[in-house]
């Protein structure tokens, strides 16, 4: 905020200079994805137009080489297991950093973020494995097959629940310590003074990391392509197989031509639509509960 | 002012690193480098041979990159490439460019070791896949729901698969679909009453070395590289080298290197069979 | 009667918490307690110092460890600079509410659900293709810097949020230029959100795969120019645990030499973190 030109009554040369400098560095980022949506929109269209825009939703299935286009059942595929991770992560996430802070004993806080810093390095691949050799086992002797929508939710919750922790903990650690003093002095219990006082005023960093967690939980490819099942259908229970929009471009990419893989453009630029509207959500949630 | 320099480092070396890639691209042309890219099932076994090209010439580099059979075909129609892999067959479309086979593969059938079915008929494999017969009691096994594991759209093997039983990919009613051979393993080695298709070299190392998995064979004729080898196993197919028609000289030597005996061994090593002359 | 309502909750959110740790601590334990289980065998002298012989089969990863470096060099030198200007940028100069700001935010949240294939094949057809760096460490460095740069900068910007007005204001009051209250107290101040999306960024990198399949490649040669292709350890961890049959323990080893890698390189992180914190800022 320091930098706000209507509060600069009279700028220094070097800071006037360094304004241009971060809104040109700011700027970039936004081309990027300027670049990256119209990278997008260039290979999908061919799709769009041989094959219709309403063929995508209104086919009979998805058998692209067959000529069937419908991506509705990834759509929802998407969606699922974004929101179970998402519901499952996010209390975790908070809870794991509440506890670093007010609950652990002290000698334990440094190993224990420690921990988690490390479970967000894990490349999906290897979360992917020890979900396929472990994990999907596991369920196919509770319910057959195995690869379902619950083995989906469970790898990615274990996958951004680092995400939401790192940034709910960075948060809490920002929150001034004035109010957790006025807190004790008004002689609230901890349980209050974190539910009423702390967790309202890291708000903004705490949706900062759900927004993280969302993205990276719907962008996730390798680990989803290799416990999901990828059977293009809409689950009607959490041991149904299902596929995601993600692993159906990992999966169909590599021997994928023309209208197919202009199809498969269109699956991530629509990835891209769901993202805007799930985004634009959690701003519009956010713009109504922050009070600052 | 020496603050400023954050922003001026990154300018700095963004250019740098962006010229580098320009001269470089210009030095690419001049040198002896041979670019293939294409289908991962070949892209381990190529990246031997050309190790092995490239201590028998000096000074040549043979880059190896994976990324599925349409990109090898992109990138040799664009020019990225100079040789792209191939793991299906050419569609009728595909003629503009030139293919040589380099290797054989075939595919089985499998399913888990303690699976008490020993055998399968062609017309029961059709009903297993298109959901006619839903458990292993019906087909001699044991009383368990049968999880019929497809490949993925496009892939080389299941166009193989389709072909041979005449099967149409809408007709197939799969459980599990998944990508490579051996996502494909280590889902039937985690699930015992489950049935899939991969590629032969691959399930029988993996068998060899002690993942619990089982080789059917097609009309009593066992899966194995030998009987590819004698060309009396039925489900088998070429693995392809695809050019321009006007490829470098460098190129027409590497793939008759990768097409001569001098190479058999690597082939063998990694499960695929050499194509006899 | 209200009080004893209260303690009686606190009792249960505490037992909660502590109930929640654990399970966290536990799934970290089953994860990672089975990738070195299966891996730590493989690891020794001769693995991390030779290069892979037969797919990767035999021999060991050191080709592959040089390039990972290389990439990751390349994606935080280009990343972190562009990253933080945005960062500030966004903190600073512009207000919860304005507009170009706004549109910039929403932008790159999008941008971190962009799937990695897609920046695969974004990097494929922009920076090796358009651009002409072909199938090299640089064009895969820069395609993961595209990916890393929207955790960055909302991890950053979010560090220079919770930095108190006060300090602000004080800085004003003693008539310091923007630029000394920048870098001598908010960048300070800022730098554990910087920190969470460095390491962020760099777990992000660092776990790519499809990214990289399409750019910087899978030749597993040592490079001997940024202009080389090589291949990163995730990738190596991808294919010879999807790709080549019998790679599994080669597979499981490097696992286990990346998570010591991400070991060590989180811990210089904060090393570096609170050095530098040290030195700059001087605690009331």
């Amino acid at each position: 905020m320091i930098l706000l030109p209507n509060i600069t009554l009279s700028p220094s040369r070097v800071d006037q200079l360094l304004v241009w400098i971060l809104q040109g560095l700011a700027a970039f980022a936004g081309i990027l994805v300027l670049l990256i949506v119209g990278f997008l929109m260039l290979e999908a269209f061919p799709a769009v137009r041989q094959i219709g825009f309403l063929s995508f939703f209104s086919d009979a299935s998805w058998h692209p080489v067959e000529g069937f286009y419908n991506v509705m059942a990834m759509v929802w595929g998407s969606l699922l297991a974004m929101l179970g991770a998402v519901l499952l992560a996010t209390p975790l996430g908070i809870c794991s950093a509440v506890f670093c802070h007010f609950y652990a004993p002290t000698w334990f806080v440094e190993p224990y973020r420690k921990l988690i810093e490390l479970l967000a390095g894990i490349p999906s691949v290897v979360y992917g494995l020890w979900g396929l050799v472990v994990l999907v086992p596991l369920i196919g002797q509770l319910h057959p097959p195995g690869p379902s929508l619950l083995a989906g939710i469970s790898i990615l919750t274990i996958m951004i629940l680092p995400t939401i922790a790192l940034m709910a903990d960075a948060s809490l650690a920002k929150v001034p310590s004035v109010y957790l003093r006025g807190a004790i002095a008004l002689g609230l219990s901890r349980w209050t003074t974190i539910r009423c006082i702390i967790i309202p005023a890291a708000t903004s960093g705490l949706s900062t990391g759900i927004i993280l967690g969302i993205g990276r939980a719907i962008g996730e490819t390798m680990a989803m392509l290799m416990v999901c099942g990828n059977v293009v259908q809409v689950p009607t229970n959490l041991f149904d197989p299902m596929r995601t929009l993600t692993a159906n471009i990992a999966l169909e990419m590599a021997y994928a031509v023309e209208d197919h893989r202009a199809a498969l453009f269109f699956t991530g630029f629509l990835l891209l639509g769901v993202v805007i509207v799930m985004v634009l959500a959690v701003d519009y949630i956010k713009q109504r509960h922050t009070y600052a | 002012m020496i603050m400023l320099s954050w922003p001026y480092h990154t300018l700095a070396c963004f250019l740098f690193l962006l010229m580098m890639g320009c001269e470089s691209s210009d030095r690419m042309q001049n040198s002896a480098k041979l670019v293939i890219t294409g289908s991962s099932t070949l892209a381990p076994l190529v990246a031997d041979i050309g190790k092995r090209f490239e201590s028998i010439h000096t000074g040549v580099r043979i880059d190896v990159q994976t990324g599925g059979s349409s990109r090898g075909l992109a990138d040799v129609r664009q020019g990225l490439a100079d040789i792209g892999m191939m793991s299906r067959p050419l569609h009728a479309t595909e003629q503009d460019v030139m293919s040589r086979p380099i290797a054989r593969d075939g595919i089985s059938m499998i399913v888990h070791q303690s699976n008490p079915v020993q055998a399968l008929r062609n017309e029961q494999i059709i009903k297993l896949y298109t959901g006619k017969i839903h458990n292993w009691k019906e087909v001699g096994g044991e009383d368990a729901p049968i999880t019929v594991i497809n490949k993925a759209e496009g892939r080389g093997t299941l166009l193989l698969f389709l072909t041979y039983f005449q099967l149409q990919n809408i007709h197939i009613r799969a459980h599990v679909v998944v990508g490579d051979n051996e996502q494909g393993i280590k889902t039937v080695a985690g699930n015992p009453h489950s049935i899939a298709y991969v590629s032969i070299g691959t399930a029988e190392f993996d068998a060899n070395h002690g993942v619990p998995i089982k080789l059917l064979p097609i009309r009593d004729i066992p899966a194995s590289l030998d009987n590819l080898q004698n060309g009396t196993f039925p489900l088998s197919r070429s693995l392809l080298f695809v050019t321009n028609f006007t490829s470098t000289t460098l190129a027409k030597d590497f793939i008759n290197f990768v097409q001569s005996a001098a190479v058999y061994d690597l082939i063998a090593q990694h499960y695929f069979v050499p194509i006899s002359s | 009667m209200h009080k004893s309502f209260g303690s009686n909750t606190d009792w249960v959110a505490c037992l909660l918490m502590w109930g929640i740790g654990s399970v966290i601590l536990g799934i970290f334990s089953l994860v990672v307690g089975d990738v070195v289980w299966h891996g730590l065998a493989g690891v020794s002298w001769e693995f991390l110092s030779t290069a892979p012989r037969d797919a990767g089969r035999a021999g060991g990863i050191i080709p592959i460890l040089i390039s990972t470096g290389l990439l990751l060099s390349i994606c935080l030198v280009v990343a972190i600079p562009i990253g933080l200007g945005a960062a500030i940028f966004l903190a600073e100069c512009t207000s919860e509410h304005h507009a170009f700001g706004r549109v910039v935010r929403i932008s790159l949240d999008v941008l971190t659900a962009v799937p990695s294939i897609v920046f695969g094949l974004f990097g494929y057809a922009f920076f090796s293709h358009m651009l002409g760096m072909g199938f090299s460490l640089v064009s895969g460095g820069l395609t993961l810097a595209c990916m890393v740069l929207p955790i960055l900068i909302r991890a950053t910007e979010e560090g220079f949020r919770t930095v108190p007005n006060e300090y602000r204001l004080g800085a004003a009051a003693l008539g310091l230029s923007r630029m000394t209250t920048l870098m001598t107290l908010l960048l300070p101040a800022a730098m554990p959100g910087l920190m969470v999306g460095v390491i962020l960024g760099t777990g992000r990198a660092m776990a790519e795969t499809a990214a990289l399949i399409y750019t910087s490649g899978y030749v597993d040669r040592m490079p001997e120019s940024l202009m080389d292709s090589g291949r990163a350890l995730s990738l190596h961890i991808f294919d010879l645990s999807m790709n080549v049959p019998g790679g599994n323990a080669n597979a499981y080893a490097s696992a286990v030499v990346l998570i010591g890698l991400l070991l060590v390189m989180n811990t210089l992180a904060s090393w570096v973190a609170g050095h530098w914190l040290k030195r700059r800022m001087f605690w009331a």
